[in-house]
């Protein structure tokens, strides 16, 4: 069934697989975007898109898809497969995830961390503070960029492996051990659902209001 | 280990009729299979008496029925019962089934936990454990003793019907089909929180009524409430309806939860009045159901019936919706299994 975003054709410039399993594709960028928002994507004109934060920045050249295959998935084992030169279908960009240059708390899991990605390379830094959660340590996508830039302000919590400057449990163990959260600054969320809610539920607990926190769900 | 096989239970007409035809069976088997699987109480090949025994056989070789009896059942003070089904290893699912005088709903679910992460949803919290499958979405009215009772089916019990759209779809044609449960489309309402190209779909080919989840007409708030508003925002859930002529046999409604001092304001009623200005709709109006951990809280009733009369002198037909089942959280926005799949991952 057509579920009706209007996809058009571009070339993908490269693709790049930057741990098992999961990619960054690019493509020449088409249209001006808000860093934070999201595409559909399709593997012709008229397919069911389903939808990719972008995590390029807003005068990048080119637009970056950071996923990972789900093998179970309709589009992306499809995609995986996909070379310099071949055809997809892509949406304008849209929503309202978007960032801004307020003080504010990023928290990511896994592919969650697009969004932040694009902010981070639209300049969109100040006052930021970026927490991502990974199973292992291949889940920490662009931690090269973000650790040059954010020092301490970058938290890696890693559920299954142990190293160095690494925080070794889940981002919700993370931040319920905090004695203490900033109450009058945003936090902005995006990852799976259950981490969503309870990342969510934690903030809330610790006196942030719920007017601060702005999700964003992987569906 | 029993080789698990396909279930016909929750085949279309078309479906089943396929089925046959790769079998070597009589076309009209397809038509015997559909009365058989939703119009009799039947749950097995056995029971099919116009069906020879050798195409019973044949069937049972390759397919099971598929229909699942439920697991558990409370009963609150008000009559609403709450069904527990299994939904594949280690997941279930509820539906509420609440009776009214002559009015017999059955609350089903479309998926196991939710993706949507609503502020003030129970199901929510539980984060997302998978689809339904056309099967077991009709399964819920199927295996309940109350089942030739239903009068009305709505899609409000777990996760987003339009996020599973293809199951839902199949069981809204079998759900309202001649050959199928032949339940009016007047009788059965989807609810959804807006995902808009799959409403579009939706809204073109089904004729069924549709509820939308909007809590705020104000977007900054609505994505505080309900991250979908980053992606799908209300004016668009609003215009799509709009493009459609909703005749009068179709009923869209919009569900309004009140929050105590969040959106029962008369700045909510104003702009509900602008957002909603021309669209052939109502508003049901619903009492929170405090979950744990909510920094939200319920209006007080004074509250609620003002904004109710204030919408109405709007101009827009403003209902209150019973709250129904709360002693056994059946109540809107209550049902979850988190717990009961939590228990199942530790075994």
């Amino acid at each position: 069934m057509k579920r009706n975003l209007n996809l058009n054709k571009v070339k993908v410039s490269r693709q790049t697989e930057i741990a098992p399993g999961v990619f960054v594709l690019s493509f020449p960028r088409p249209w001006d975007f808000s860093a934070g928002q999201v595409l559909g994507i399709g593997t012709h004109a008229t397919d069911e898109a389903r939808l990719y934060s972008i995590a390029s920045g807003e005068l990048d050249d080119e637009v970056d898809v950071l996923y990972s295959i789900n093998p179970g998935g309709k589009l992306t084992p499809w995609l995986s497969k996909i070379v310099t030169g071949d055809n997809i279908w892509v949406s304008e960009p849209f929503g309202s995830f978007t960032g801004t240059d307020d003080p504010a708390w990023w928290i990511a899991s896994g592919t969650g961390i697009a969004p932040f990605s694009a902010m981070f390379r639209s300049g969109l830094t100040a006052g930021k503070k970026l927490i991502h959660g990974g199973r292992d340590l291949n889940s920490f996508y662009f931690n090269k960029d973000f650790s040059g830039f954010f020092k301490e302000k970058y938290v890696r919590c890693c559920s299954r492996d142990s190293a160095e400057g690494i925080y070794d449990g889940r981002i919700t163990k993370y931040l319920s051990e905090l004695p203490q959260l900033p109450a009058n600054e945003k936090y902005y969320l995006c990852g799976s659902a259950e981490m969503v809610v309870e990342v969510r539920d934690i903030l809330i607990e610790k006196g942030i209001p719920f007017d601060n926190i702005i999700s964003e769900i992987y569906f | 280990m029993p080789e698990i096989k396909e279930y016909l239970f929750g085949k279309t007409l078309a479906e089943l009729t396929e089925i046959a035809g790769t079998l070597d069976l009589p076309k009209y088997t397809g038509g015997q299979l559909a009365y058989w699987l939703y119009k009799t109480d039947i749950d097995s090949f056995d029971g099919m008496t116009n069906v020879s025994k050798k195409t019973r056989n044949i069937l049972a070789e390759h397919y099971d029925v598929g229909v699942q009896a439920p697991v558990n059942v409370q009963e609150s003070t008000d009559g609403t019962k709450k069904y527990l089904f299994r939904a594949g290893s280690g997941k279930f699912i509820e539906a509420a089934y609440i009776p009214d005088g002559k009015r017999h709903t059955l609350c089903v679910s479309s998926q196991v936990g939710c993706k949507m992460g609503c502020l003030f949803c129970m199901t929510g919290k539980q984060g997302f454990q998978g689809h339904l499958t056309t099967g077991e979405i009709l399964n819920q009215l199927r295996s309940i003793p109350e089942r030739k009772e239903m009068t009305n089916v709505v899609y409000m019990g777990m996760g987003e019907p339009f996020d599973n759209l293809d199951a839902v779809m199949k069981s809204l044609e079998i759900l309202t089909a001649e050959y199928g449960f032949a339940i009016s489309v007047r009788k059965v309402t989807v609810s959804t929180i807006g995902i808009v190209p799959a409403m579009r779909v939706f809204l073109e080919k089904s004729k069924c009524n549709l509820a939308v989840s909007l809590h705020t007409p104000f977007d900054e708030e609505r994505r505080r409430l309900m991250p979908i508003q980053n992606v799908y925002p209300l004016k668009d859930v609003v215009e799509t309806i709009r493009e459609f002529d909703i005749g009068k046999y179709r009923r869209v409604s919009f569900e309004y939860i009140m929050f105590k001092e969040v959106n029962d304001t008369r700045r909510h009623v104003n702009e509900l009045a602008r957002v909603l200005n021309k669209v052939k709709s109502r508003i049901n109006l619903i009492r929170f159901h405090p979950i744990p951990g909510t920094p939200l809280l319920g209006s007080d009733e004074a509250a609620i019936a003002d904004f109710q009369q204030a919408l109405n002198d709007k101009g827009i037909v403003t209902t209150l919706r019973a709250s129904r089942g709360q002693d056994i959280d059946a109540a809107c926005g209550l049902l979850s299994t988190k717990e009961l799949v939590k228990a199942q991952t530790l075994e």
